[in-house]
């Protein structure tokens, strides 16, 4: 049972040479590998982190603005969840971000560091612009097929490029995705301009303004409901798919040890390229939401960033698609909350960004305390 | 020949902002941490400079531009090794993961450089563009004898001291890093940790003041960004992020060593800016041509992936984790 190693802490470590005449000290604090925590204190430990992040929030919010805490996260509330067009304004972000994020699960399973869903989100939206401009007189259900499929093909080639590298020369598939992206992003400024609308705004400005062709139809009373529907079924599928298929155990094997899953007779560049093709298509699907059925045009902002910060709720829900959906609801909630403060006190709305990141960094924190242990040096024994 | 000279100018001008940030990411990388908080990291310490300066500027009538350089630089070395220090503590101490810290780190030091600079004014009650022209003019300060010498002048030396800092760093670095006892362990960090570590070599420590330093150094490539660049205001254009990437960028180009990545830079430049010389360029085929930089760096990417020879690969252990215990 006792599988615990006596480790130094890596802070005070000496150097591994010990003199004769000094005997070796017992660190102050050592740390030990557990991994049988309950699953009540995961989530004890997990929320302590979001406290404790809150609190650090606060302090930075009053030393700017001198408003009271308090109210600073009344506002906040109010300004996510106040009136009915902020909770969906809410709800389209966490939708969004958890269809990247879901994209992302597959290839991050398989330790596929996939950093470019900015860029096959982008592209996934220009494809969409496109069909949405150039189609738009084609009948509804032909316009949304072709939709979706493009989107998805323009997603997954975006990502089987850096995937077919990795699989054949070990591309370092971190710093190819990256790039990718800026050449998306690239093509979506030559998009803009070939597209904008009217002449010399730069802009594409809203596609089929009054024909609607292309827009997610409004069905039950909602604009959104297809954007919904689609999130939830692609983290369903996305779950089932990880957890309980052939598929998701290969890609699981290939993350921990591709010379263990080429022992056991996986194609190990067949299940890279696979799966790369299913995580790009499922980002570039994100794209198509994103354009179809949010916002309407296409500009760099219709990625904005969030391929970057979808890329930490897919990691910190550990490959969990339900666990995004929280993780995602607090980023969104974070970002509009933080965007009613900012124009409530007449500053910018990057305070979201700023805000942003120190959660995430207490978030990121706290994983430590759920994989370690931390053993203080005993008064006592010191004595003895 | 007017042309040609613009176009070296404004390629060296682009090429030593990103060539700061490469050099710090060198150092970084070669401890074998791939700091993708590059671009927060620049943003932080432009943010800084340009806040300390704001402050020292509005508090005398006469800003001493010796002063006002120093200030500049220390505020923006401080700040940029805070965010490295943030990344750092949680990477190596807390074991997180290397690349989401990293991406934190630059969603964290964007947002904190473009609230403040968008908001600097504002808080500090007053209404007109942010702006620090003393301490601007004193980093475009040249040499004025050597930079009236006609093509060759406007060539070399017709610019801020900063672009010569860069070459100098990127000397110093190499230097460091190749050819003394320092630099051998941090290299057997990034490399081989398990084996530095019963060599006696404190890889925590190596780590550390590898990320720390790297950050500081990557921190100056924001401070010649809003000095000398923009000279000495502030652009809520995220521009800065995308010249952070792209020093990431060329420490693939210039594989892992700080020699290469002045010509680099300077190359980098010249892709990034060629389309305004290529005549007959629409708005629209100008920002296909500004994709070129991208390109070239997934080419070198593959290709030396491909020759896969010893000397130009990655640092072997780059983006793990080292844990005493685990084998």
């Amino acid at each position: 049972m006792t599988e615990e190693k006596k480790t130094t802490a890596s802070d005070e470590s000496e150097p591994a040479v010990v003199s004769v005449n000094k005997p070796l000290k017992e660190p102050f604090v050592r740390m030990v590998k557990r991994e049988d925590m309950p699953f009540w204190q995961k989530i004890a430990v997990r929320l302590t982190g979001i406290l404790l992040a809150l609190l650090v929030s606060a302090v930075v919010i009053y030393a700017i603005t001198r408003y009271n805490p308090i109210t600073v996260y009344q506002t906040m509330v109010s300004g996510a969840f106040g009136t009915k067009t902020r909770i969906w304004s809410t709800v389209k972000e966490m939708l969004m971000l958890t269809c990247i994020a879901v994209g992302l699960a597959p290839a991050f399973r398989m330790r596929f560091w996939n950093i470019g869903a900015e860029g096959q989100v982008l592209v996934g939206g220009i494809v969409t612009a496109g069909c949405m401009i150039y189609l738009k007189d084609l009948p509804t259900l032909a316009l949304f097929g072709i939709m979706f499929i493009a989107s998805m093909l323009a997603g997954a080639l975006w990502a089987l490029l850096p995937a077919l590298f990795k699989a054949k020369w070990n591309t370092n598939e971190t710093l190819f995705t990256l790039m990718m992206n800026y050449v998306a992003i690239q093509l979506t400024s030559f998009a803009v301009a070939k597209w904008e609308n009217p002449y010399g705004s730069n802009t594409v400005g809203v596609i089929n303004q009054n024909t609607r062709a292309g827009w997610f139809p409004t069905i039950l009373g909602t604009q959104y409901f297809l954007n919904v529907l689609l999130v939830l079924l692609l983290t369903v599928f996305m779950f089932i798919y990880l957890r309980y298929t052939k598929h998701g155990y290969e890609i699981a094997v290939v993350g921990e040890s591709e010379n263990t899953a080429r022992y056991a007779g996986i194609n190990v560049a067949g299940v890279i390229i696979r799966t790369l093709l299913l995580s790009g298509a499922v980002c570039g699907l994100a794209g198509c939401i994103a354009v179809s059925g949010a916002s309407h045009t296409i500009s760099t902002s219709t990625a904005g960033g969030r391929g970057f910060t979808a890329i930490i709720v897919a990691w910190l829900a550990k490959f969990n698609t339900f666990t995004m959906l929280l993780i995602s609801l607090l980023l969104a909630f974070l970002d509009s909350g933080a965007g009613e403060i900012a124009s409530k006190c007449k500053l910018n709305d990057y305070a979201s960004q700023m805000i942003i990141g120190i959660i995430l960094f207490f978030i990121l924190g706290s994983e430590f305390f759920i994989n370690y242990r931390l053993i203080f040096r005993k008064k006592g024994k010191e004595e003895a | 020949m007017q042309g040609f000279v613009t176009l070296i100018q404004a390629a060296v001008f682009f090429g030593t902002v990103i060539m700061f940030g490469c050099i710090g990411e060198i150092i970084a990388e070669k401890a074998g941490n791939l700091n993708l908080g590059v671009p927060g990291i620049m943003y932080l310490g432009g943010i800084a400079s340009l806040a300390a300066v704001f402050i020292y500027e509005g508090s005398t009538d006469h800003p001493n531009s010796i002063l006002c350089v120093l200030i500049a630089l220390l505020s923006a070395f401080c700040a940029s090794a805070l965010g490295g220090l943030i990344y750092a503590f949680l990477t190596i101490t807390l074991r997180a993961n290397q690349n989401v810290t990293g991406l934190t780190l630059t969603i964290f030091g964007s947002g904190v450089a473009n609230f403040f600079g968008g908001s600097l004014n504002t808080l500090a009650g007053r209404f007109e563009q942010i702006a620090v022209p003393a301490t601007s003019s004193a980093f475009r300060m040249t040499i004025a004898p050597l930079a009236d010498l006609g093509v060759v002048g406007k060539l070399f030396f017709s610019y801020g001291f900063m672009v010569y800092l860069a070459i100098a760093l990127a000397f110093i670095v190499h230097h460091f890093l190749m050819h003394t006892r320092a630099g051998l362990n941090l290299r057997t960090v990034g490399e081989n940790p398990q084996a530095a570590d019963a060599a006696g070599i404190n890889v925590t420590k190596n780590k550390y003041l590898a990320i720390c330093i790297g950050a500081g150094i990557s921190g100056f490539g924001g401070v010649y960004y809003v000095m000398d660049y923009i000279k000495g205001t502030w652009a809520n254009d995220g521009s800065i992020e995308k010249l952070g990437w792209l020093a990431v960028a060329l420490v693939i180009f210039a594989t892992w060593k700080s020699v290469n990545a002045i010509w680099g830079a300077y190359l980098f430049g010249i892709l990034y800016w060629m389309y305004m010389y290529i005549p007959g360029l629409t708005r629209s085929s100008q920002e296909i041509f500004k994709m070129l930089p991208y390109i070239v760096t997934i080419i070198v990417l593959v290709v030396t992936s491909m020759k896969n020879s010893r000397e130009k690969q990655p640092p072997a252990s780059l983006g793990l984790a080292y844990f005493r215990e685990e084998r």
